[in-house]
């Protein structure tokens, strides 16, 4: 199903979003192009969150333009999918929870068993597929959520802090399950604050700050040399914004 | 042996035994209220639904009004549906008036806005929670509600439940629609002030009993359902 011409690359055309008369960005501009993974690095409050929810397009930029290569129509599939900081975990099983999107999709009964049983196994899940999925552990709710993510095989997926709220090993679980993701070809975007994070996950580093874009460059460049002063900052922990 | 003492006993007899008469007045309560309730929900539901995932002019205001609308006293909803079905009234036509088809009319109105605003205000709570994930998937605000009611489908119960506890111990509106003729139109509450105002006390204490304990009996229900439920989906 899925459609040959890509939605990547995505380009984000001086987007400012304004909430409350507060500027949360003030006019990014970026090209995502499909590949490597990105990570949108910065502290809390940078803006990053709001960022994917634009490309996402669960919110519209009050000013500037979110564009995809190709359109995605009303009512159609959807080819990108987003997990957030805390799961929206439905009061289902957890195989209804991964079956509910597919279905949404307009995907047959038995297929959208088979995709759903698949994607648990992939995230270690499967023997907890009948489980009400609101029992799980917050680690396993996170794993699910990108099982979720994953079954609908997104050309692109946006990951919003995807273990702040994890403990070290739940943390290791899913980033583990995000590099499988990238690794079946789905075209990673992730916020995160954590540095060691972006330093494991990413290829390419966008650095916010009080909503603007500082720094863009591939990780290794980004943490070895970063080009400005408030990077180099970042990355020493010295935090010099307010 | 005082009259209360002597009372109670002749209403567990009456009780008891399933006496005719209480069984038709208490079948024919159920009957009413049941189906008042079945309409409100069937209606109500997705209204509230509706109203907690649509944002458009006037919601305050129509969210004040069903949460007012919520203490309606049941004799104004009597007078209202009593002057719609009333011979000349504008739906007199259809013979309505003094029918228990009357009184489910007038009782599904009187609790139409409580099953409407606490499902209204469940779903919208659940919908916080849901709303961007569901954007995300692309779900429609319409297969939103659908999702919404059905996972929140154990708080509606609550919704539901209250509506039928008001609508079997209301009196004002069955007595003005219903007229309270024997046999036809006759149900628990109506019989209780009657037989009360004749002083026939062991069947208005009798009919007072069951009704207490069917409301005690189903706001139990409801409770272990919802803690039950709490427990197997969180």
């Amino acid at each position: 199903m899925k459609s040959p011409e890509s939605l990547l690359p995505l380009t984000i055309d001086a987007v400012t979003f304004v909430a409350g008369g507060r500027v949360i960005l003030d006019r990014i501009s970026a090209e995502i192009a499909s590949g490597p993974r990105t990570v949108i690095l910065g502290p809390n409050g940078a803006g990053k969150s709001v960022l994917m929810r634009l490309a996402h397009g669960l919110l519209a930029p009050t000013s500037g333009a979110v564009r995809w290569q190709s359109l995605e129509r009303r009512g159609e599939r959807r080819r990108q999918a987003m997990v957030f900081q805390r799961p929206v975990v439905l009061r289902r099983s957890a195989l209804d929870n991964v079956v509910y999107p597919l279905k949404v999709a307009g995907l047959a009964r038995t297929e959208c068993q088979r995709r759903a049983f698949a994607a648990l196994e992939r995230v270690g899940l499967a023997r907890l597929a009948d489980r009400p999925a609101r029992v799980l552990s917050g680690g396993e709710q996170q794993r699910l959520a990108l099982a979720r993510a994953w079954a609908l095989d997104p050309e692109v997926l946006f990951l919003d802090e995807p273990t702040a709220n994890l403990d070290p090993g739940a943390t290791r679980e899913v980033e583990a399950v995000i590099a499988a993701i990238h690794a079946s070809g789905t075209k990673i975007v992730m916020s995160t604050h954590n540095l060691g994070q972006a330093r494991r996950l990413g290829d390419e580093v966008l650095l916010l700050n009080q909503g603007r874009l500082v720094e863009r460059g591939p990780a290794e460049t980004f943490f070895r040399q970063p080009a400005t002063a408030e990077a180099a900052a970042f990355i020493k922990g010295e935090l010099p914004w307010q | 042996m005082d009259t209360l003492s002597l009372a109670f006993r002749e209403a567990a007899g009456l009780i008891g035994r399933g006496d005719a008469t209480l069984t038709a007045i208490v079948a024919l309560s159920l009957q009413v209220s049941l189906s008042a309730v079945a309409l409100a929900s069937a209606l109500g539901l997705p209204l509230g639904a509706w109203i907690a995932v649509h944002r458009f002019p006037g919601r305050q205001s129509l969210i004040v009004l069903l949460n007012a609308l919520m203490g309606l006293p049941p004799v104004v909803v009597g007078l209202l549906v009593y002057l719609l079905l009333s011979r000349a009234g504008p739906l007199g036509p259809l013979g309505m008036l003094f029918t228990p088809t009357a009184m489910v009319v007038a009782q599904t109105i009187l609790i139409l806005p409580i099953v409407a605003a606490l499902a209204r205000q469940v779903v919208e709570d659940a919908w916080r929670e849901y709303d961007e994930q569901l954007r995300s998937f692309g779900v429609r605000p319409f297969g939103a509600s659908l999702t919404l009611l059905w996972d929140c489908r154990f708080s509606l119960a609550t919704a539901v439940l209250a509506g039928f506890g008001r609508a079997a111990a209301e009196v004002g509106a069955v007595m003005i629609v219903g007229g309270n003729i024997d046999g036809v139109t006759r149900v628990m509450t109506t019989a209780i002030a009657l037989e009360t105002s004749k002083g026939d006390l062991p069947l208005a204490l009798a009919l007072g009993l069951v009704l207490v304990t069917l409301v005690l009996t189903v706001n139990a229900g409801a409770h272990v359902i919802r803690e039950a439920a709490r427990r197997r989906y969180g």
